[in-house]
């Protein structure tokens, strides 16, 4: 009985292999969306996390020389026997590339290549050859040096790693070291350093260069878009469930009444429908691991964090890697299955098949799905603006989201009622009341069309404005050339002497921790130079900022001290016995603690004894590697204190542009999914609805007419859609940056818009609405006029 | 002492080595390339084998203490310093083959404070001579000329500094200090100072607390001292009330069967080895630990002395949460004989 029925049962997918087709392809695509985006995601980990740390690799303090000369590497043991915790770095230039050398039993966790401390074979890295750690281009200057070079994609461009032995022989330095690294932990008590070392002096940890919440954030953002994604691909495999359900109705009906009961029934078909999306999500996985390859230039790195490729390089998919793709796609089809599963439970033994049950129910369930629409969508109001936590933030989405997908066959039929009213011809009339007619079937698919292109139009706007926000904050703190780090006042002397004939300006950097409205922070002191000017963008400024800035009278400070301290434009506050008008509110990512700039000239008056010793030099074009060569060889300043601003913007870009790229392609397989739903969907109604166009042709509409009629239609519903998805999308991505980032990290991402981009967007809906209404449209022109005719012979 | 424990603190400086990467634990049993092998009947020449034997793979000096406050609060405390060699060789720079590993701690009966340091030899960071001895790692040291030593040691939430008086002789452990670890043969050689006087001060959070009690040195060098179906360690060092002392262990092995060492000494000096099978220990109650579940009271015997005691632990809790994990703690004893001392046990999962 059991083998009869799962036979009955699996007939239907051999006389509709298109709606098999339909459900594998819809939940694989889903699953390998839903891959794709964690590609995206991995692949912007590894490169950012290799761009924080050049940008932070101060994020310890330091001893140095106080004439910037090297450290006696007995300097470095006394200070380890005399307590202290410190582990020594030495640095130097091999061909292009910035050889660091580390001890690595020493070491602090964050300093180093970035899995030194983790699987490397530090046995080999100890060793009298030595290894040297970096990217291939890195490595490239030491094919002529004896040491054993490690390819390592995650190690920040330009650098290499090696052991401090090593790198003091390959650099002829042998007893010397640059720095000691600080332990954030020390012991209970130590030697006095004043004593122990009178030479050093402590540079303290640099703050707020860290990038790290910027890319947390990133990361939230387009983890909530894999999901969404794969929403889109559970509303297509809703939809292909629903239709084999419904076309199966008799064949349940004859089963049943043959003795099936219904449990086992409902079992044969939970398995079959399992069996399925194992095989969907085997392929969807595949296909992530495809997109992957193909998409993603920096191939080693990101299929090493996905699938965990060993250390010989031969790739193996990741179990843990596997599981998640299948339990999606399981997942998945459990959601879109239990609704149909549910119908069929309830469905009386004996009840008639209903070709057109589903039109029929789905009048009763607009009704229903109406109210829900309504319901989700006030509370997404609500939330929108209660929301003060993440997982009301992710509460808002999902409402927003959902109610948005049910709300469409509401709005969509109250426009098609709206335009059959406006309609005078009878052709008109009967086009529209017939599309209204027909949205029903389609419901599901125009669904799948707005999700798809809601997220789109959010991936775009969320992804752009991450990028143009991360770059203006690269812009507004590197907008110099060169940075560089003195070690004392002579020093800087040398280099204002040395250096004011070859640069543009020096701009120094200086500040001072103060509290502002009882909240501590960090004042600068900054230049009045077209740099900041041209460079810093502001959240809210009153008009000419820089010049009260300039004048003595204003400050600028960022969004932390400004949301912290309830702090308002135009206020005043009190910085240090001087009250100054707050002119401009910035924005300064990653950044824990408040912070403010006021002028040059204010700040020497404040804080007479605070002498700057780091600087940014604004450079010529393409007299930025002469200078670096005066600034090492002549004022005697260590490469590790010179920081190269292009190398780390140019880093950045590059890592956006590939984030792009692939944003890009999966921007257009959602579409092509929800494009490939609308086909499927008008296929399947094509054969149903030949009695409602029979009468039509009866009357004199040709059947070339007719197929017209049937793309305006689709291109028409497209357009709909579109108009729904535009602001659905945008309110989602303004729900991602200033709802969900401000719980997460408590300052929003400022949203920008990209019209053309949206514009582009609804082109492609509208041109994938026309080629799937293509071919059902073709071949309704080609339809037999003795079908059409039969629809008048056949009572039904 | 704890043999198991310091091979495997060894093992792991191997590993970061990988020169035994790939043979794993059962690595030590097997033959020591180009490294120096313990042989029975030593002749050990003092001061000079208080330093270190590069020739030989690892080495360790190992000091535990039980120490009793101005309050009468029990005290335990470590010092430990590993050597473990990639290579048979001594040498200077960074290279040089010698790799130095410190563990310290302090236990209260409430609380248990570790840390770890690790260096390299070659360029003065750690290291030991013997004369003047002086064993150190950055600021820990253990210095002096064996008839008094002082020894340091810091960590973030702890330190302490003691002096030491030796009063008794060198105990040499197993055959003349020739100690056989398994019955297939693998040995080290084995001394102790059992007999420190200690008095100093502990350096705890809450201040400084004054503590006298007695120590216990270890000293220990091998190349290959287990056998690759030895698991684990329980060691046992034990000082009666009336000036005897025991030290005995169990290396446990994969069947489930151990091998069983003890030394007896009297308050003289005077000692007695006994062969596998003599010494007894049996866990009684095990507790639940920082890392792993560990047997934290023990019946231990020694027909042969009429020796029948339960030890216990002053703090359950003392892991030491160090790249390899162990336990590691001081004792109370009851039941025949009354006192004190210190349990090591490794290799529980």
């Amino acid at each position: 009985m059991t083998r009869t029925a799962l036979s009955a049962l699996l007939s239907h997918w051999r006389r509709n292999p298109i709606q098999l087709f339909t459900l594998l392809a819809g939940l694989a695509l889903a699953t390998a969306l839903w891959s794709g985006v964690q590609a995206v995601n991995a692949e912007a980990r590894a490169s950012y996390d290799a761009a924080a740390n050049t940008v932070s690799e101060a994020a310890f303090d330091q001893l140095v020389m106080a004439d910037g000369g090297p450290i006696p590497q007995a300097t470095y043991v006394s200070l380890r026997r005399g307590g202290w915790l410190v582990s020594p770095v030495i640095e130097g230039s091999v061909g292009d590339t910035r050889l660091v050398g580390i001890d690595p039993l020493t070491a602090s966790g964050g300093i180093g290549p970035v899995d030194l401390q983790g699987r490397a074979d530090i046995g080999a890295f100890l060793s009298t050859r030595g290894q040297v750690f970096g990217t291939e281009e890195a490595l490239a200057p030491f094919a002529q040096v004896a040491v054993d070079p490690v390819i390592r994609p995650e190690v920040a461009p330009g650098v290499a790693y090696t052991d401090i032995g090593v790198a003091q022989r390959i650099l002829g330095r042998a007893g010397e070291v640059d720095l000691l690294v600080v332990a954030l932990v020390q012991p209970i008590r130590q030697a006095d350093l004043a004593i122990l070392a009178p030479d050093l002096i402590r540079r303290p940890a640099q703050a707020g260069s860290d990038v790290a919440q910027l890319t947390d954030s990133f990361h939230l953002n387009l983890t909530a878009f894999g999901l969404l994604s794969f929403a889109v691909g559970i509303f297509i495999v809703n939809g292909a469930i629903g239709l084999a359900f419904e076309q199966r109705r008799p064949v349940v009906r004859t089963l049943r009444a043959l003795g099936m009961p219904l449990g086992r029934l409902m079992i044969l078909i939970g398995a079959e429908l399992m069996a399925m999306a194992l095989v969907a999500g085997i392929i969807g996985v595949a296909m992530g691991y495809v997109i992957a390859a193909a998409l993603l230039p920096g191939v080693a790195a990101t299929l090493n964090g996905l699938y965990g490729a060993d250390v010989a390089g031969t790739l193996q998919l990741r179990p843990s890697w596997w599981l998640s793709g299948m339990a999606i796609a399981l997942g998945g089809t459990a959601i879109a299955a239990a609704g149909a599963l549910w119908q069929l439970a309830r469905m009386p033994l004996l009840a008639a098949a209903q070709p057109r049950a589903m039109a029929m129910a789905a009048g009763r369930r607009a009704q229903v799905q109406g109210g829900l629409a309504i319901g989700l969508l006030g509370l997404a109001a609500i939330l929108a603006f209660n929301a003060d936590g993440l997982i009301a933030g992710f509460a808002f989405l999902g409402s927003l989201l959902v109610g948005g997908a049910l709300a469409l066959p509401l709005i969509l039929s109250n426009v098609l009622a709206f335009g059959a009213a406006r309609s005078h011809s009878v052709l008109g009339q009967w086009f529209w009341a017939d599309t209204r007619q027909q949205l029903p079937g389609l419901s599901l698919a125009l669904m799948a069309l707005l999700l798809a292109m809601a997220a789109n139009v959010g991936v775009s706007t969320m992804v752009s404005s991450f990028r143009l926000t991360f770059v203006g904050f690269l812009d507004q703190r590197l907008a110099s050339e060169l940075y560089v780090t003195t070690n004392d006042a002579i020093q800087t002397q040398q280099l204002i002497d040395r250096i004011t004939p070859e640069v543009d300006v020096i701009l120094p950097i200086q500040s001072s921790q103060v509290p502002i409205g009882d909240y501590p922070t960090e004042v600068f002191g900054s230049r009045d130079h077209a740099t900041y000017r041209d460079n810093w963008t502001f959240v809210q400024a009153l008009a000419d900022p820089w010049d009260q800035v300039a004048a003595g009278e204003a400050i600028l400070i960022n969004e932390q001290l400004f949301r912290r301290a309830g702090l308002a434009l135009g206020d005043v506050v009190d910085v240090s016995g001087t009250s100054l008008t707050i002119a401009g509110i910035y924005g300064d990512y990653g950044n824990p603690i408040g912070q403010a700039v006021i002028s040059e000239d204010l700040f020497a008056g404040l804080y007479p004894q605070i002498r700057p010793n780091r600087f940014g030099l604004r450079i010529p074009q393409g007299r930025v590697d002469p200078v670096r060569r005066i600034l090492t060889d002549e004022v005697g300043i260590p490469a590790g204190n010179i920081i190269n601003q292009a190398g780390i913007k140019a880093f950045s870009m590059d890592v956006f542009d590939r984030t792009f790229v692939v944003t890009t392609a999966l921007n257009v397989l959602t579409l092509a999914v929800a494009g490939f739903a609308i086909l499927m969907s008008l296929l399947t109604l094509a054969t149903m609805r030949i009695p409602q166009l029979a009468p039509a042709w009866a009357v004199g509409v040709t059947r070339r007419q007719l197929g017209w009629l049937e793309v305006a239609r689709a291109i028409l519903l497209a357009a709909l859609t579109a108009v729904v998805a535009l602001p659905l999308g945008l309110l989602l991505a303004w729900a991602l940056l200033a709802v969900v980032n401000v719980a997460a990290f408590g300052w929003a991402l400022p949203m920008h818009l990209f019209p053309t981009d949206y514009a582009r967007l609804g082109l492609f809906a509208l041109v994938a609405a026309a080629i799937a209404a293509l071919w059902p449209a073709i071949r309704l022109a080609r339809t037999p006029p003795a079908d059409l005719l039969k629809v008048f012979s056949n009572e039904r | 002492m704890s043999v198991n424990n310091r091979i495997m603190v060894c093992l792991v400086v191997c590993l970061i080595a990988g020169q035994t990467a790939a043979q794993g634990f059962a690595g030590l049993g097997m033959d020591a390339e180009g490294f120096a092998i313990p042989q029975p009947d030593p002749t050990f020449d003092f001061p000079t084998d208080h330093g270190p034997h590069p020739d030989y793979r690892i080495e360790w000096w190992y000091l535990t203490a039980n120490m009793t406050g101005p309050d009468g609060t029990d005290y335990g405390l470590q010092w430990t310093l590993f050597r473990s060699a990639l290579a048979p060789q001594a040498g200077e720079g960074w290279s040089a083959p010698q790799l130095w590993l410190g563990h310290a701690a302090v236990t209260t009966p409430t609380d248990h404070y570790v840390t770890e340091r690790i260096a390299r030899g070659g360029i003065g960071q750690a290291g030991a001579v013997p004369d003047p001895f002086s064993a150190w790692i950055d600021d820990w040291a253990l210095t002096g000329d064996w008839q008094t030593l002082s020894m340091t040691a810091t960590g973030p939430d702890f330190g302490y500094d003691v002096d030491l008086t030796a009063q008794g002789p060198l105990i040499f452990h197993g055959d003349g200090g020739y100690s056989v670890k398994s019955a297939s043969g693998q040995a080290s050689y084995y001394y102790s100072q059992p007999f420190f006087a200690l008095d100093g001060t502990l350096s705890l959070q809450d201040g400084d607390i004054p503590v006298t009690g007695q120590a216990w040195l270890d000293r220990e060098w091998s190349s290959q001292p287990l056998s690759a179906d030895q698991t684990g360690w329980d060691w046992f060092s034990l000082s009666f009330d009336d000036g005897s002392k025991m030290m005995g262990f169990l290396l446990r092995q994969t069947d489930g069967a151990s091998y069983s060492s003890a030394t007896w000494i009297t308050p003289e000096g005077q000692t007695t080895a006994y062969p596998n099978g003599a010494f007894a220990a049996d866990p009684l109650e095990t507790s639940a630990t920082s890392g792993a579940t560990v047997p934290t009271t023990w019946r231990v015997q020694l027909p042969d002395r009429g020796v029948d005691v339960t030890v216990s632990a002053i703090n359950t809790d003392a892991w030491m949460t160090t790249s390899v994990p162990y336990w590691e703690g001081p004792v109370r004893v009851t039941g025949s004989h009354a006192g004190r001392g210190y349990l090591e046990m490794t290799g529980y999962e």
